[in-house]
């Protein structure tokens, strides 16, 4: 935490509890559900897999599926679940401010 | 003469040849279809047979047997698709050029995608249900089973019939109740998804009945590896589930010459339009079931909604039209829940399954997410259906649009956001 008084913010949320609202992301947002969903400080290589993500949605209008996400991303998939514990996928997107992967239908 | 080539003779393909066939001027095109195997598979029986309900027989026929006269049947394996030539190259040497081209070469299982999965107890311990022979191989380990941890898993999505899944685990909750062995066998459903099924309110639903059945469930479990000494399936996060009978529902892909034609995704399945169904990189071909990457679910049912649709636009694009026909993603699955009962779902791209009365509005017969008779009926019915109106191309009462006519949404599971304070 930064020595500054951390103030309140309000965001609002899709129904799968994604932001509903993607200009309101933030680098810091992105560590306020990084600790929510207790990924915990987001490193280097969580900023590789959180920002090939958003590229990938800009492209795509869709967040990868892990399988995409290992075969393009340089991230093995073994380091995926060690940076992003049980869904790495849907916890990579939400932290990325984007909406739940399609990929499940 | 014009030549229309369609690649894959399933649910999908059969469909589509029967269809063309008719719809196309026999002077002015030729109609090809190739596949691997002479045989047809009724895919939706092999649920029944590890439980003795339907034999082998019952689930296959000639091939043949569905194809239109007029048409030219090559039974081979495909080699290589080369869209930029507008040609195909099979393995049985031929070269087949095409103006259109139709794809419903579909999804297989790949077991070797996970590591130890086709080891030591591949079909000793181990059992898939989606392939005529680890369905039968199934159907002799359950004959002689004892009882003890039998464990389900979804390996990864998408897969083949979402509902399959769930299906098996019901079928055979009711299985070993009347063989008198329930007491001794754990069932556990492992899945990669957060809960029973894909979408909320059908998920809700079904996870009750998973409940009152007794069975476990285990969510996010996304499978690494299959331990072969200790019968165990470890996830990618190290959690662990112990089995004595592992039924997996491993990785689906496309088939390995969309790999090569350097045309699929990463599982193989090919970018499609979802609503033209037309590829997303060449004019002149179209997908059709479970080879597209569509967001709808693979079964044979949006295979048959998908039909009318690729046959509209198809014939748009021999004459150089704009394609006006629109996919919506539609969905019609029945739900065998043990015990002489079923359910039915239906639902598109926008709508998730919901409850009411099919295909009347506040009549039916059919309940839609609700356990009755009358739907266990349906689905046994459909048997009769497919092989002798469906892939046959014959019209059926049912529209390829969805209906929001008879259903409704539950009042508890309206849709709301929330806000988040930080």
């Amino acid at each position: 935490m930064s020595s500054e008084s951390k103030q309140e913010k309000i965001v609002e949320l899709d129904e799968d509890g994604h932001l509903a609202n993607r200009d309101e992301w933030t680098k810091d947002l992105a560590q306020d559900f990084a600790n929510l969903e207790e990924v915990g400080e987001l490193t280097d290589r969580h900023w590789d897999v959180i920002n090939y993500i958003r590229d990938e949605y800009d492209k795509k209008g869709d967040a990868p599926s892990i399988r995409k996400l290992t075969k393009e991303s340089g991230v093995s998939t073994k380091e995926l679940y060690k940076l992003f514990p049980k869904g790495p996928a849907k916890k990579a997107a939400k932290i990325a401010g984007l909406p739940k992967p399609k990929g499940c239908i | 003469m014009r030549e229309v080539l369609i690649l894959g003779g399933g649910t999908a393909g059969t469909m589509m040849v029967n269809k063309l066939s008719k719809a196309l001027a026999p002077d002015k095109f030729n109609l090809t279809i190739v596949d691997k195997d002479e045989t047809h598979y009724y895919q939706p029986g092999f649920l029944f047979i590890p439980f003795g309900i339907y034999k082998k027989e019952d689930v296959i026929k000639p091939k043949r047997k569905f194809f239109p006269k007029n048409v030219n049947v090559v039974v081979s394996e495909i080699d290589l698709i080369e869209p930029d030539k507008n040609s195909v190259k099979l393995s049985n040497g031929d070269v087949l050029s095409y103006d259109f081209l139709v794809i419903a070469t579909g999804t297989e299982i790949r077991p070797d995608e996970i590591e130890g999965m086709t080891e030591e107890l591949w079909y000793k311990s181990i059992f898939d249900f989606y392939t005529i022979d680890g369905a039968l191989a199934l159907e002799n380990y359950l004959k002689k089973w004892d009882g003890g941890k039998l464990v389900l898993n979804i390996a990864e999505m998408p897969i083949k019939c979402p509902v399959a899944p769930l299906e098996f685990l019901f079928l055979a909750d009711d299985y070993f109740k009347k063989i008198g062995i329930r007491d001794s066998v754990e069932i556990i459903f492992a899945t990669p998804l957060d809960a029973a099924f894909t979408k909320p309110i059908a998920a809700a639903e079904l996870g009750e009945f998973l409940d009152k059945k007794n069975i476990n469930l285990v969510t996010e479990f996304n499978i690494g590896r299959v331990d072969n000494v200790e019968k165990k399936i470890v996830s990618w996060d190290e959690r662990e589930v112990e089995f004595d009978l592992l039924v997996t529902i491993p990785t689906n892909m496309g088939i390995e010459a969309i790999e090569r034609s350097g045309m699929g995704d990463e599982l193989n399945f090919i970018p499609t339009n979802k609503h033209t169904l037309q590829s997303e990189n060449w004019e002149n071909i179209f997908v059709i079931g479970d080879a597209t990457d569509l967001p709808s679910s693979k079964a044979g049912s949006v295979a048959h909604f998908e039909s009318d649709i690729l046959l509209e636009n198809l014939i748009s694009a021999t004459k150089g039209e704009p394609l006006t026909a629109r996919f919506d993603g539609h969905a019609n699955c029945f739900i065998e829940s043990g015990d002489g009962k079923g359910l039915l779902i239906d639902f598109n791209y926008e709508t998730e399954p919901l409850p009411g009365k099919f295909p009347i509005p506040g009549i039916g017969p059919f309940s839609l997410l609700k356990e009755t008779r009358m739907n266990h009926f349906g689905k046994v019915g459909f048997r009769w259906l497919y092989w002798n109106m469906l892939i046959k191309g014959r019209e059926l009462p049912m529209e390829s649009q969805m209906s929001m006519a008879g259903k409704y949404i539950p009042e508890n599971q309206q849709k709301e956001s929330k806000k988040l304070h930080l």
